[in-house]
């Protein structure tokens, strides 16, 4: 509800100069910025630490790509400790650290409340908080990783209490985590549980705000595609990670006090561990990809200048996955024992999920139809999540398939299908979406053409790396192997060339960025001409986000928007719209 | 349809996506794989076809003009495409349950074969109550697995079969095979159990039934075949040990063998003692008893079934051949004990 | 391109623009009404989560009490059900003084207010203190959770096995000494099972699992121990779920633990709130933190509510 409620023409700066103050400029110092209760300052804070997650996480798997150039038949015990570290850490920081909280904390805290014309979000104390929680987090995994280089560099001579490094896999299982590994789960599981609380406060922020910050006019079936994305995503967050708090705490306890509960030998059950984890962590790879697919309408339909095709549809798919999500988790347990009656539930709802993102997929399909296409680099990141997503969702099908899940259980195949929702969906569409608001956030223009060369190479090298290991995989190779028959070498050595390639990529990306902060043309208000309200202010937004309150329309129609070639930008035309809005 | 392929109980062929199946479950889980590839192939194909020609079609240029904007919705587009998937998915996940229902129930007469994961190695106890590290099996039988482990969960693979189970400590867990074909194919363990999680690898034999009589006697008494010095070799090999402890001085987790037998050694408890058959014994059984300084206590114990007496008493003829502190005869170790009479 | 002119706003949604507005509305709200409902919403949804967390524990208790039912029936006994009911009792009162003293806030009762939620202080403060009596005799027979308990077959302490208290009580000696081997079983005397414990589903399918028989628990008085209807003894377990009786206490320690942090968590809020009471911040017209809260203080509560009968009553 705004306090204004008559439809006022609109305001905005017309050659895209910050005013002298926007949000960046006002209120100086670090403390401004460690303090702020701007949402769009705790996004760009978020930002910084998630993209360094990423890196670290990236160079873990670049190291262990390197290793398996070679089959390693003679592998140390050196060796081995290093490896397995590694595919941990790279697992827990990637998953916790920045598939999660990436779109949500990054993209979601930025643009929400522009998208809603509020002026921030309903709790901008917690939502600091939640940022606080997410560093102490990290740095608790700092200290794992650091307690294992410590201790492997001093050649063991180094202990620390309660283990060194990790090597677990991000997965925890009981017993190994609870009574042989030597590693500090202890540390590592309170880390995740801070950064799981921190996603649980940011989910719980964006559902009040999505409930009680919508303007007026903007009911919920005229809200921009993005907001009923991450309103999907948070009700998966506030459901399932309290029940990873409350399994990481049991493990402590397990790991600590040997209470037992994991443990067959004191009565418990090892088995119970996986239920519990997986109860959780199968919402959680929704919590990673519904956000993108919230990107990805947004820019599909901005850079196609098309309304989205089946918004009704759309919206509720994402709705209809977050639900589904809950009852799925057994689909990893098919070969643990568990019995055959669950297994076909499983194996049903698992089929039953994938459902809706389909539905998904045509109707984005539908929205390039007759659309008018500008290949940016946004768009060709959304172009490339449609193959790659659809690869991704498509490979899952043999794993919902029981039977044929025996076989591929635990392989590398398993390995190419989560890269390919995870990475090839998740992180296109998060480079897509950083590309599509980095005017709106900086004020600052990139190159797009070295944008796309990246965008392209990243794509390459993508499938180049995981490819191949679908390959691997139904030949048997086994995931989390430091060491490795010969037999599979090659299918190892197309996918470090991979990984070599789209780091390759990935680096140009920074460095695109970097070189926009640095000498980046000033970005207008709309670049793309899109209608949601975060166009509807400057580039980059006041400290207030709207000097003047935005009209609200249909999110999707865009025909009010002309092209003014002097800012190289778009802008409100005077004449009275067409009614095309359509739901 | 599903009833016909599950007839034809022979090996399918290596392709390019999966290596030769060679159990009778093998062809319905081969096929299932297949549609759910040429399933992946039809979307994919059609949505990169529409991906490139909608791309291409209605790109932004100069002089072009765009088009109309199209309709923003269909229903009956949006029932079509819905209705489609949840056919193919229905009849994907009933193939699915019935294909696992022959994975799952055994046949009643299956041979039995108690399989135990311990860090890092494969022991396999056959119905005569022999254990050994190798796994033989009969071709064209139903061989019945009952998967125990000894310590953290692990996972007993054979992709050859395309059948895998979880082994978790203190639960019984049952997998049965019916292999078509002789050969060797490679057993992996699949769920991560420690640092040498990827050494953690055996092989199955499936050879005809005589043969593997024979072999399963052989095995069990290695005194007709093997002196006590080669068996000792063998066991080192295939036991475990050889994970952990080198016998050439290098340090692998646990102290190497070599120069061990009849020294002293100090204890991480500052006690010195005398490495003599009773310490080996000892150290077998009872690992965490005496622990050599400057190492863990990690090693797991051996019980009598897994590792008998006789055994450990080959195994301690082999620490005699590679320690310099042993000065006495070798030469009860290198006669075979209970030659086969020749007939 | 043709640009709009504008005119200024009247009311331009800025910073500025506070003269008039409640001193309590945050920046980003435009009435109190939505704040309020802002607020309430993110309180609801957090309960939640609360609500999801100890799901999961009490997920954990029925698996556990599923697979060893004998266990828990003999190990329950060890927990004084009167303490338990009591605590239920100061916890339900203090719920009552918090939905009170919201509705004090909302009445301009301010006196009322700061006095009800003294009250809660101390409701929680008694059942916290109640709540270290009963640890404190788990102390003392040293049924702590995992490998610190007395049953846990790695436990390297010395504090004697319940099984030989139990012999002690009996004044048999012998049997105290002989560690944790078994007395022979009770002579048909000493079970005299009353007939209204007699399954009239014995040896069917539908038979109880949970057999009755008489022995005496330490910790209770003695006429209390006379008046105890249905006894276990450590007999009647058998070995292998003797071996598991650390299991109730991992779950019992577990459960109350997390509990008792939630308490203390929302006395430091009331806490708070009091102080803020003193100082007259509440009123008709702003009672919104002592809703909240309240709401926190009323999960706490239905969360023991549940654990209560779980723990201490069912056999």
């Amino acid at each position: 509800m705004t306090a204004i409620s008559t439809p006022l023409p609109h305001d905005l700066p017309h050659d895209g100069h910050g005013h002298g103050d926007n949000y960046l400029t006002h209120g100086k110092g670090l403390m401004s910025w460690l303090f702020t209760l701007d949402h769009k300052r705790i996004g760009l804070m978020y930002m910084t630490v998630v993209l360094g997650a990423f890196a670290l996480g990236g160079a873990f798997a670049v190291a262990l790509r390197t290793h398996l150039l070679w089959p390693h038949q003679d592998l140390t015990a050196q060796q081995a400790e290093l490896y397995n570290n590694m595919f941990t850490l790279h697992g827990a920081v990637m998953v916790f650290m920045f598939i999660i909280p990436a779109i949500p904390a990054v993209l979601g805290n930025f643009i929400l409340p522009l998208q809603l014309g509020a002026k921030d979000v309903a709790f901008p104390r917690l939502n600091l908080l939640s940022f606080h929680i997410y560093c102490i987090g990290g740095l608790f995994f700092v200290y794992v990783l650091l307690s294992g280089v410590v201790h492997a560099a001093t050649g063991g001579q180094v202990t620390f209490p309660g283990g060194f490094g990790l090597d677990t896999g991000w997965t925890f299982y009981a017993p190994y985590s609870t009574s042989k590994a030597s590693g500090s789960v202890t540390a590592a599981v309170l880390g995740a549980f801070m950064l799981g609380f921190s996603s649980i406060l940011t989910g719980l922020n964006f559902i009040a705000t999505i409930h009680s910050l919508r303007p007026k006019g903007m009911t919920w079936f005229r809200m921009p595609l993005l907001l009923w994305s991450l309103y999907a995503t948070s009700i998966i967050q506030i459901l399932a990670t309290p029940v990873l708090a409350i399994t990481l705490l049991l493990l402590v306890a397990e790991r600590t006090l040997g209470i037992g509960i994991f443990d067959s030998s004191l009565g418990g059950d090892p088995v119970l561990m996986q239920h519990f984890f997986w109860f959780y962590s199968h919402p959680a790879v929704y919590i990673m990809i519904l956000p993108a697919m919230g990107v990805i309408s947004e820019i599909i339909t901005a850079h196609s200048r098309k309304h989205i095709f089946g918004y009704t549809f759309v919206a509720m798919s994402s709705v209809g996955i977050a639900m589904l999500s809950f009852f799925v988790w057994g689909h990893h347990m098919f070969v643990s024992g568990q019995s055959p009656m669950a297994g076909a539930i499983f194996s049903l709802l698992t089929f039953l999920v994938a459902l809706p993102s389909a539905v998904k997929v045509f109707n984005w399909l539908g929205t390039l139809y007759k659309g008018d296409i500008h290949l940016t680099t946004p768009m060709l990141y959304v172009l490339g999540f449609l193959l790659l997503f659809s690869i991704g969702g498509l490979t899952g099908l043999p794993l919902a398939a029981i039977n044929v899940d025996v076989h591929l259980h635990d392989t590398y195949f398993v390995i190419a299908h989560f890269h390919y929702v995870a990475m090839g969906s998740m992180l296109f569409a998060f480079l897509g979406g950083m590309y599509h608001w980095w005017p709106k956030m900086f004020g600052k223009m990139y190159n797009d053409n070295a944008g796309r060369v990246a965008a392209v190479l990243i794509f390459i090298g993508f499938n180049l790396t995981f490819f191949p290991q679908f390959i691997a995989g139904t030949h048997g190779m086994p995931r989390r192997y430091a060491s490795y028959p010969p037999e599979f070498q090659i299918y190892h050595v197309l996918s470090t060339f991979g990984a070599y390639t789209m780091t390759t990529g990935l680096v140009i990306v920074l460095l695109n960025w970097v070189h926009s902060l640095a000498r980046g043309k000033k970005a207008p208000a709309n670049p793309w001409g899109a209608n949601t309200l975060e166009w509807h202010t400057s580039s980059p937004p006041p400290h207030d986000n709207f000097k003047v309150t935005p009209e609200v329309g249909d999110p999707y129609d865009m025909s009010g928007w002309v092209y003014d070639q002097a800012t190289e930008g778009w802008v409100l035309s005077d004449e009275p719209r067409a009614a095309t809005s359509h739901h | 349809m599903y009833c016909m392929h599950s007839l034809l109980a022979e090996a399918t062929n290596a392709t390019f996506w999966l290596p030769k199946g060679v159990s009778s479950v093998a062809s319905d889980v081969d096929w299932l794989f297949y549609f759910t590839y040429w399933v992946t192939i039809f979307f994919f194909v059609l949505i990169l076809g529409l991906v490139v020609v909608f791309a291409l079609k209605y790109r932004h240029r100069p002089g072009h003009e765009p088009c109309a904007p199209g309709p923003s919705h269909n229903n009956a587009l949006e029932v079509i495409w819905t209705v489609i998937p949840t056919i193919l998915v229905f009849a994907m996940f009933y193939w699915g349950v019935r294909g696992y229902m022959d994975m799952t129930i055994a046949p009643p007469d299956a041979m039995e074969i108690q399989v135990t994961g311990k860090m890092w190695t494969w022991e396999f106890t056959y119905p005569n109550g022999h254990t050994d590290s190798e796994l033989h099996i009969p071709v064209g039988m139903p061989v019945r697995f009952v998967l125990n482990s000894e310590d953290v969960i692990h996972s007993f693979a054979i992709p050859a079969f395309r059948l895998r189970k979880d082994v978790v400590p203190r639960r019984y867990n049952k997998l049965w095979v019916q292999a078509t074909e002789e050969g060797t194919y490679p057993v992996y363990c699949d769920q991560y159990c420690g640092i040498s999680h990827s050494r953690m690898i055996s092989e199955v034999k499936v050879e005809p039934m005589s043969s593997y009589r024979a072999w399963l006697v052989k095995a069990s008494n290695w005194e007709t075949t093997m002196t006590p010095l080669e068996a000792g070799e063998h066991f080192y090999k295939t036991k475990g040990c050889m994970a952990c402890h080198s016998v050439d001085g290098t340090r692998i987790i646990g102290p190497s063998f070599k120069d061990v037998f009849g020294d002293t050694v100090e204890m991480n408890d500052g006690s010195k003692v005398l490495a003599d058959e009773n310490y080996v014994h000892e150290s077998i059984r009872e690992p965490s008893a005496k622990v050599v300084k400057g190492f863990q206590p990690v090693m797991p114990p051996f019980t009598k079934e897994s590792l008998p007496d006789k055994d450990i008493n080959a195994i301690i003829w082999y620490l005699k051949s590679k320690s310099s502190h042993f000065k006495g005869d070798m030469g009860a170790g290198k006669k075979l004990a209970a030659p086969v009479e020749k007939k | 391109m043709a640009q709009l002119t504008t005119t200024p706003l009247a009311h331009p949604v800025g910073h500025d623009a506070h003269n008039g507005h409640d001193p309590h509305l945050a920046h980003h709200f435009d009435t109190m009404e939505q704040q309020y409902r802002s607020n309430k919403t993110g309180m609801w949804v957090f309960l939640a989560t609360e609500i999801l967390m100890f799901g999961g524990l009490f997920c954990a208790y029925s698996v556990y009490r599923h697979n060893h039912p004998e266990v828990f029936a003999f190990a329950h006994e060890a927990l004084d059900r009167k303490w338990g009911a009591i605590n239920t009792i100061v916890l339900i009162t203090s719920s009552l003084t918090m939905a009170w003293a919201v509705r004090a806030a909302q009445m301009n009762q301010r006196k009322l207010l700061s006095f009800l939620l003294a009250l809660t202080i101390l409701g929680g403060a008694g059942f916290m203190v109640i709540k270290s009596v009963e640890y404190k005799t788990k102390w003392e027979h040293h049924l702590f959770p995992g490998r610190l308990n007395v049953y846990n077959k790695e436990y390297k302490g010395e504090a004697k096995p319940y099984a030989d208290l139990l012999a002690l009580k009996n004044g048999d000696e012998e049997a105290a000494m002989g560690g944790d081997e078994v007395h022979e079983a009770p002579t048909a005397a000493a079970i005299a099972v009353p007939p209204e414990y007699v399954d009239p589903n014995a040896g069917g399918p539908d038979a109880a699992k949970i057999r009755a028989n008489f022995a005496v628990v330490p910790g209770l008085s003695d006429k209390a121990n006379e008046h105890l209807e249905e006894h276990l003894t450590l007999s009647s377990l058998n070995d292998l779920d003797r071996s598991r009786i650390n299991a109730f206490f991992s779950v019992y320690f577990l459960m109350t633990g997390l509990h008792g942090i939630h308490v203390l968590i929302g006395m430091g809020l009331i806490t708070w709130l009091f102080f803020r009471s003193l100082r007259n911040e509440f009123s008709s017209k702003y009672f919104a933190p002592v809703d909240l809260v309240g709401l926190y203080w009323h999960i706490v509560d239905v969360i023991w509510i549940f654990l209560f009968p779980l723990l201490y009553l069912i056999h």
